[in-house]
């Protein structure tokens, strides 16, 4: 009997059992302890000012997540996408992100709104139920929230190969040159859409790069049901760099980040980032992640919360006061304000609204559809006086 | 005036290619429309004229060609996709309905969706499986999309520009038996009539056929065959399917009394049902008998050797038409 073909060692020994870690390839700026350590290919220099505005950053998103949550728990929302525990994920690659840069979201990237200048307020409609995301995409190259898992990676990676055609990749102008950024998380990374993505990026050597945010759980699948390799060595196999980033690390992600976007910008092509990350509340606020998970992995995850990692070398290295907390926690309680009061002002819909918008001009057929609905409509005024 | 003989074929491609020059966010996107001009040859020379930035040959991921077309419209660009046959959409199905057909909705209006999918589609060529269906009802059948299908060569012309200059995704049928078949007149200087309308192909007062695609030709052979029998058919050429243009429908129905309806995809739930719904609806009391339903069986498309025994032909249309006349 001739002995078995070998193909390399065997996938358990590569991925092994679920990590917590994120193995040896990790880039990582900030430890969980609060620790700075520096890495040979992204390392930054980061001012005072600019750690106290990242640490600002996830505060506030942090609040956006808790306010949502609780308005949802009241009826105001009828359901939540939680961001809780990736606020490092999100800040570090919304910061990394140039005015011209596009975003392209899934509908969990609260924080990248944010960092774009999307009202906080404007979020809740999707799940509120007035919109279905009722801000423009081009005010702030922003994209509108993408229920369809992967289906946006796509859309960035046409968008990226326009910016090509529109000349505005590798001019060697920072103002002009531009990039693309997709979101999506480990279980889009199973979607037809996010591979075809893929394929087109490299093939087009198009300036997109992958964000995804690897938060361990898709609704209740784990990782292990999505790959059985890390994730960001799936990029090599389609032609581009793939790196795999510690997503609680905010330093770490914002480096790495910048770096993708400026390779794209500079006409090298896409490339792949994997945020390292752990999703800490459910999949939205109608799930229940304690019937798939134990709370051992909850509360090991809970001690590289990317918020306290930060506040520890913030404290440590006298780079902050507390006026600079108590000023923090004052506009942390003026954005729930904002959100509580204008989530409840929100104007509902009219009923005839629905016909708006369904093409770029109004068809005879809708246009008497919406004429005949209205009239029904109005044959019920006054029968309750 | 200057006119020539074209093919439906040398009619869209002569379309692509004036769209082009008038607009240069108009782009193309498919697999092999580059070098080859598409399987069918609909983009014969494009890429070498307006080079492969603007004539993309696609990695064959039909999902991926919709869904890349999609970011380059929000780009501000005006991408036409090409699918290379019709039973090849579904991979790109979900890009279609989910994506294309809601940007508009979703975005209130703020981002417009003009994407042109055009799609060979409809039987008789002899092809294997997949090669050969009549899809249209399904994206009909969705908000948000327009659905259109020409018949003849100067429609060809005429209407891939329409389809191309307007801000919403358009859904656009190429009857592909007729690629090559017949030539017809055009005239570039003529002005065409709106893309979203029916037309009145041949007048007669009997009875009136409706068909789109490639079964206005059959309609038009039927009318011919009536003739000689003494009775006097008009066909209508629906040409757009979504938003549907009735009022020459009804007209013409409130005037025959009778209407017979015929397409190549099934009678089940396809637009035959519709279409009897809206005409009896609106024309019920001119109306000698039932709108009937000509079309192909509620099976798979069969293989090819028996095609002619499924798609909807002359006799069978014929045989709807004298049933009309038997209530």
């Amino acid at each position: 009997m001739p002995d078995p073909v070998s193909f390399g060692p065997d996938l358990a020994d590569v991925f092994g059992p679920s990590q917590t870690d994120g193995g040896p390839d990790l880039v990582q700026l900030l430890t969980p302890e609060g620790e700075r350590v520096h890495h040979p290919e992204f390392d930054h220099d980061f001012s005072a000012e600019e750690l106290r505005g990242l640490y600002r950053d996830m505060v506030l998103t942090r609040r956006i997540d808790v306010e949502a949550t609780a308005l949802q728990r009241h009826g105001e929302l009828g359901i939540w996408a939680q961001l809780l525990g990736q606020e490092a994920a999100q800040i570090g690659a919304g910061r990394a992100l140039r005015p011209q840069d596009y975003v392209f979201p899934t509908y969990r990237e609260h924080g990248v709104a944010y960092c774009k200048g999307v009202d906080p307020l404007r979020l809740l409609g999707l799940f509120r139920g007035v919109d279905q995301g009722g801000w423009d995409p081009n005010e702030n190259n922003f994209g509108l929230y993408t229920i369809v898992i992967g289906a946006q990676t796509l859309h960035a990676t046409g968008y990226a190969m326009g910016m090509q055609r529109d000349g505005v990749v590798g001019t060697g102008d920072p103002d002009r040159d531009s990039a693309v950024i997709a979101h999506f998380g480990d279980g889009a990374s199973s979607q037809g859409d996010v591979n075809e993505a893929f394929i087109f990026a490299a093939s087009y050597n198009a300036p997109v790069v992958f964000f995804c945010q690897n938060n361990q759980w898709a609704i209740s699948e784990p990782i292990e049901r999505q790959t059985r390799i890390p994730l960001y060595q799936r990029a090599l196999g389609f032609g581009f760099p793939g790196i795999r980033v510690d997503g609680n690390d905010v330093l770490a992600t914002y480096a790495v980040t910048k770096a993708a976007l400026q390779r794209a910008r500079e006409g090298n092509g896409p490339s792949f980032v994997e945020a390292y990350t752990y999703r800490m509340g459910a999949h939205t606020t109608t799930d229940d992640p304690t019937r798939y998970r134990l709370n051992d992995e909850l509360e090991h995850w809970k001690l590289k919360d990317p918020i306290e990692r930060l506040k520890v070398y913030l404290r440590r290295n006298g780079l902050v006061d507390q006026e600079f907390f108590d000023d923090l926690d004052a506009e942390a309680k003026e954005l729930g304000h904002h959100l509580r009061e204008g989530c409840k002002a929100l104007p509902d819909p009219k009923p005839l609204d629905q016909f708006g918008y369904v093409f770029s001009e109004m068809t005879d057929e809708i246009a008497a559809q919406r004429d005949e609905f209205a009239a029904y409509l109005a044959s019920f005024e006054g029968s309750h006086s | 005036m200057s006119t020539q003989k074209i093919t439906l074929a040398k009619g869209l491609n002569m379309g692509l290619r004036k769209a082009m020059e008038d607009d240069d966010k108009v782009l193309l996107m498919g697999e092999d429309v580059g070098k080859l001009g598409g399987v069918f040859r609909i983009t014969d020379g494009l890429q070498k004229d307006f080079g492969e930035d603007r004539v993309i040959d696609s990695p064959l991921a039909e999902s991926g060609i919709v869904g890349t077309a999609v970011g380059m419209a929000l780009r501000g660009y005006r991408p036409v996709v090409e699918i290379q046959f019709d039973g090849f959409v579904y991979p790109a199905y979900d890009q279609i309905v989910c994506q294309v057909a809601k940007y508009t909705y979703r975005s209130q209006g703020k981002v417009k969706m003009p994407i042109v999918i055009r799609i060979p589609f409809g039987g008789g060529i002899g092809a294997v499986e997949h090669h050969s269906e009549s899809p249209e009802a399904q994206f009909a059948h969705t908000p948000g999309l327009k659905v259109v299908a020409c018949s003849n060569p100067v429609d060809g012309y005429w209407m891939i520009q329409q389809a191309i200059a307007h801000d919403d995704p358009v859904i656009f049928l190429e009857p592909k038996r007729q690629y090559h078949a017949d030539k017809a007149e055009l005239d570039e200087s003529a002005t065409p009539e709106p893309l979203f309308t029916s037309r009145v192909v041949r007048p007669g007062s009997d009875a009136t056929v409706l068909a789109y695609g490639p079964t206005v030709k059959t309609a038009l052979k039927c009318a011919e065959a009536a003739e000689s029998e003494g009775r006097s058919l008009e066909v209508i050429d629906l040409r757009t399917l979504s938003p549907l243009d009735m009022a020459p429908v009804y007209e013409s129905v409130r005037r025959t009394g009778r209407c017979v309806v015929t397409h190549e995809a099934h009678v089940n739930l396809g637009m035959g049902a519709e279409l009897a719904a809206r005409v009896t609806e609106q024309c019920f009391y001119s109306l000698e008998a039932p709108v009937l339903r000509v079309g192909a069986f509620d099976t798979p498309y069969p293989p090819s050797r028996i095609e002619e025994e499924y798609l909807p032909d002359l006799d069978r249309v014929l045989d709807a038409v004298d049933r009309t006349f038997t209530f």
